[in-house]
């Protein structure tokens, strides 16, 4: 029996030697039960062990293996050959970050901006550990639930078409961060974070494409997180306008 | 020495042709030209109506030329979808709770296209009357 494969291309680039990116062909054995990432596993091992890619967890929660499979950002982990085939398969490095080396981007931009929004409840006074923690309701929990289930992938900052055109814009994952502690009782930074969000390149550059939110492979929902952060920019705003600082 | 060296790839000019979601999704914004063209029409029809009757005559006539009637055409179907598109958007704006539960999606966009019907009932009366 002679065992059937599957072509994939992959955009490499070795900042030793290339001045560009090329591509180059691979052909790995094809099983329905294959993952992307476990086809380049494949090739690092039996085809090529100078291709670079991030990878950890292998279950989609570490948000390490993002990369564009044919032109859409998948966690490699989670897109699966049998998918693809008998058609080839396309890897490109996450769109919109430099590339590093290979599948390997840098993400400096995107992890000094999480660091930026004050990513931890600020409460509105300390409480030293003998007077307990700080409780909410399963209700005031749901509230912001689902906004705090990122995992700082960057699929959809390469989904963002405005933060392809300019990179100043705080961008889907982080606007959803704050929208997270924000929205959670136990908080009282909104004041400051507000500051990030009413800018221009806070929620005011997005101009809802929408995308984020659909190759979000932890259904955050980040365009959703940005609207509502709009309402409250916009409540803000008319509320600053009567009511200075 | 360091041998790092990032690439920064270009966005091409095309960039919205490459992905059918970014190409509905220009459609979309850019249906507001056509939405602007036609509101600009209007504003002239009522300013020409502040000049008397042939003056608005004369613009009422304009508007039978096939190059007006293709041009509201277009501007009516982008309308259109621009107000399916934006419908469907509209529940990732609105978290409304609702005894500790939130409001599902398709009771907002429902919601919406009552509130076009009943809006569009209204206007229809006032012009008829």
């Amino acid at each position: 029996m002679t065992e059937s494969t599957i072509s994939i291309d992959i955009l490499r680039y070795r900042p030793e030697n290339d001045e560009k990116p090329f591509t180059q062909t691979f052909e790995v054995p094809y099983s329905p039960d294959f993952s992307v990432l476990e086809a380049l596993q494949y090739i690092k091992d039996h085809l090529d062990s100078t291709i670079s890619f991030r990878w950890s967890c292998r279950m989609a929660i570490c948000g390490s293996c993002g990369m564009m499979v044919n032109g859409v950002p998948k966690l490699g982990c989670k897109a699966f050959l049998r998918d693809y085939y008998p058609n080839k398969v396309s890897l490109e490095p996450l769109a919109n970050f430099p590339i590093e080396r290979d599948l390997v981007v840098v993400m400096d931009d995107f992890v000094n901006k999480l660091e930026s929004i004050k990513p931890y409840i600020i409460p509105e006074k300390e409480k030293s550990l003998d007077e307990g923690t700080y409780q909410q309701t399963p209700l005031q929990m749901e509230l912001y639930k689902q906004f705090s289930m990122c995992i700082n992938c960057g699929l959809c900052y390469a989904a963002c078409p405005q933060y392809a055109l300019d990179d100043k814009f705080t961008g889907p994952a982080v606007l959803a961060l704050i929208a997270r502690y924000n929205r959670d009782s136990r908080d009282h930074g909104v004041a400051e974070r507000m500051k990030i969000v009413n800018q221009e390149e806070g929620v005011w550059g997005c101009t809802f494409v929408g995308y984020c939110s659909v190759v979000c492979p932890k259904d955050v929902d980040p365009a959703a997180a940005i609207q509502l952060l709009k309402v409250e920019s916009s409540k803000d705003y008319l509320i600053g306008m009567f009511k200075p600082d | 020495m360091s041998k790092r060296k990032p690439y920064k790839r270009e966005v091409p000019t095309d960039w919205w042709l490459k992905h059918a979601f970014y190409t509905k999704y220009m459609i979309r914004e850019g249906s507001s030209i056509f939405i602007t063209l036609y509101s600009l029409i209007l504003a002239w029809g009522v300013f020409r109506l502040s000049q008397g009757e042939a003056a608005f005559n004369a613009w009422m006539t304009a508007l039978e030329n096939p190059f007006a009637i293709i041009l509201h055409l277009i501007a009516l179907a982008l309308a259109c979808y621009h107000t399916v598109t934006w419908f469907s958007l509209a529940p990732k704006a609105i978290a409304l709770w609702v005894k500790g539960k939130r409001l599902e999606d398709k009771v907002i966009i429902a919601g919406h296209y009552a509130a076009l019907v009943v809006i569009t009932l209204f206007c229809l009366i006032i012009v008829t009357l």
